[in-house]
């Protein structure tokens, strides 16, 4: 069935693996875009859009979309096999989950770490503290560029590995060790409904007015 | 002999006919399948008496009815009736039986769980467990002693029913065809959070009522309280139904939960006034019946009384969705849950 998101082809310029069945996948950046915005991306200009966060920055040459395979999925298994020169079809950019210079926590579990990617890459990182959780210690995607430009601001959870400096457990139970929470920032979470209302409840639970908490779910 | 044999109970008649043939049966006996899926109650091939007993085994074979009894009903005292039937692996889904006067109404889920989590919604808290067939959303009328008497369904159990759209358009075409339960599409709505591209689609192929979860016009406040407002803003939810011929065939209504301090000032009536004028529908005022955890209230009576009144001086037809079934936790998703969190305790 045809969903009506406008699909135009682009041409991959590269697509590279960076865990085990996570991909990022670049083409020349063909239009101007907030970070923290979303895209449609199709096999053809037909199909079934499926909307992934951009991850690159708004000044880039390239769009960067982060993946990784869902078996089940239609499009992923597709888009994993795709090389340099294959053909993709890409909606505008569109969505309202977009950074702000003011501080701001930054939470994401997985591949919900693309938005959060774009607005460092933009250079929205003053006054942020992010939290990234993973199963594993390869799932902190683009730990390479958040560790050195926001330090300690910059916290890791892994539910199933261990290693020296990584907060041992998941998102939710490193929150509910934290006393003080900041009522004043905004909250800004990204990644699957679970942990999106995990998160939420916790914070909620902690103080934060829920007008300060805003929530992207991939879906 | 398969182990896992697919179920006939959920499959359109085309598919049917299909299976028929495949099986080197005559093209007719898809309709005679159909007919015994959906206009009887049999739950075995064996109550199939127009079909030879030498199909009744060849189908046995393969296939198996796939009609499933709930494992739990819990009656309120003003004849609401929850359903609860097992989804596999510990999951549960909920169906609501709503009897009001001569209407019979059926409230169905279409996933295990939801993944749009909003704010307001139990269901959300269960995180997303899967999507339901054709035939999972349908056992839901199917399996239920009340089946015969239910006039209306309604698409607002557990979970998006857009985000599983390709299974609830087949479902809604099993439920008004003439060879399925020929319910009129008058009697079925859908109700979405408004995920756009899938609502276009409905709005092309089904003539199915929609009703849209609005619950504040503002798209600061919206966003707050449903995530999906992030990518598909109200307005263009309401764009997208602008550009179809509503109101003549078919009703459009509007959800509009009612929360004290959050969307029930006389600024939202204006501004819903606002979006809603050109829009051919009407708006269902609905109590909130709080949630663990949630730091949102419902509106008091004489406001709710208020805000319905100012939306009908306005013009805009509102009315107020009695509360049902409170005794036996009819919001949809608290019972599952409930059976959910019992299921891992034990595990």
């Amino acid at each position: 069935m045809k969903r009506k998101l406008n699909l135009n082809k682009v041409k991959v310029s590269r697509q590279v693996q960076i865990a085990p069945g996570v991909f990022v996948l670049s083409f020349p950046r063909p239009w101007d875009f907030t970070a923290g915005q979303v895209l449609g991306i199709g096999a053809h200009a037909t199909d079934e859009a499926r909307l992934y966060s951009i991850a690159s920055g708004e000044l880039d040459e390239e769009v960067d979309v982060l993946f990784n395979i869902n078996p089940d999925g239609k499009l992923t298994p597709w888009l994993a096999k795709i090389v340099t020169g294959d053909n993709i079809w890409v909606s505008e950019p569109f969505g309202s989950f977009t950074g702000t210079a003011e501080p701001a926590w930054w939470i994401a579990s997985g591949t919900g770490i693309a938005p959060f990617s774009a607005m460092l890459r933009t250079g929205l990182i003053a006054g942020k503290k992010l939290i990234h959780g993973g199963r594993s210690l390869d799932s902190f995607y683009f730990h390479e560029k958040f560790k050195p430009l926001l330090g300690d601001n910059y916290v890791r959870c892994c539910s199933r590995d261990s290693a020296p400096g990584i907060y041992d457990g998941r998102i939710t139970k490193y929150l509910s060790t934290l006393n003080q929470l900041p009522a004043n920032e905004k909250y800004y979470l990204c990644g699957s409904a679970e942990m999106v209302v995990e998160v939420r409840d916790i914070l909620i639970e902690k103080g934060i007015p829920f007008d300060n908490i805003i929530s992207e779910i991939y879906f | 002999m398969p182990e896992n044999k697919e179920f006939l109970f959920g499959k359109t008649l085309a598919e049917l006919t299909e299976i028929a043939l495949g099986l080197g049966l005559p093209k007719f006996t898809g309709g005679q399948l159909a007919y015994w899926l959906y206009k009887t109650d049999i739950d075995s091939f064996e109550g199939m008496t127009n079909v030879s007993k030498k199909t009744q085994s060849l189908l046995a074979e393969q296939y198996e009815i796939g009609v499933q009894p709930p494992v739990n009903v819990k009656e309120s005292t003003d004849g609401t009736k929850k359903y609860l039937f097992r989804a596999g692996n510990g999951k549960f889904i909920e169906a609501a039986y709503i009897p009001d006067g001569k209407r019979h109404t059926l409230c169905v889920s279409s996933q295990v769980g939801c993944k749009m989590g909003c704010l307001f919604c139990m269901t959300g808290k269960q995180g997303f467990q899967g999507h339901l067939t054709a035939g999972e959303i349908l056992n839901q009328l199917r399996s239920i002693p009340e089946r015969k008497a239910m006039t209306n369904i309604v698409y607002m159990g557990m979970g998006e029913p857009f985000d599983n759209l390709d299974a609830v358009m087949k479902s809604l075409e099993l439920l008004t065809a003439e060879y399925g339960f020929a319910i009129s599409v008058k009697k079925v709505t859908v109700s979405t959070i408004g995920i756009v591209p899938a609502m276009r689609v409905f709005l092309e192929k089904s003539k199915c009522n929609l009703a849209v979860s609005l619950h504040t016009p503002f798209d600061e406040d919206r966003r707050r309280l449903m995530p999906i407002q992030n990518v598909y803003p109200l307005k263009d939810v309401i764009e997208t139904i602008q550009e179809f011929d509503i109101g003549k065939y078919r009703r459009v209504s509007f959800e509009y939960i009612m929360f004290k301090g959050v969307n029930d000032s006389r600024r939202h009536v204006n501004e819903l006034a606002r979006i809603l004028n050109k829009v051919k529908s009407r708006i269902n005022l609905i109590r909130f019946h709080p949630i663990p955890g949630t730091p949102l209230e419902s509106s008091d009576e004489a406001t709710i009384a208020d805000f319905q009144q100012a939306l009908n001086d306005k013009g805009i037809v509102t009315t107020l969705r009695a509360s049902r079934g409170q005794d036996i936790e009819a919001a949809c998703g608290l019972l599952s849950t409930k059976e959910l969190l019992k299921a891992q305790t034990t595990d």
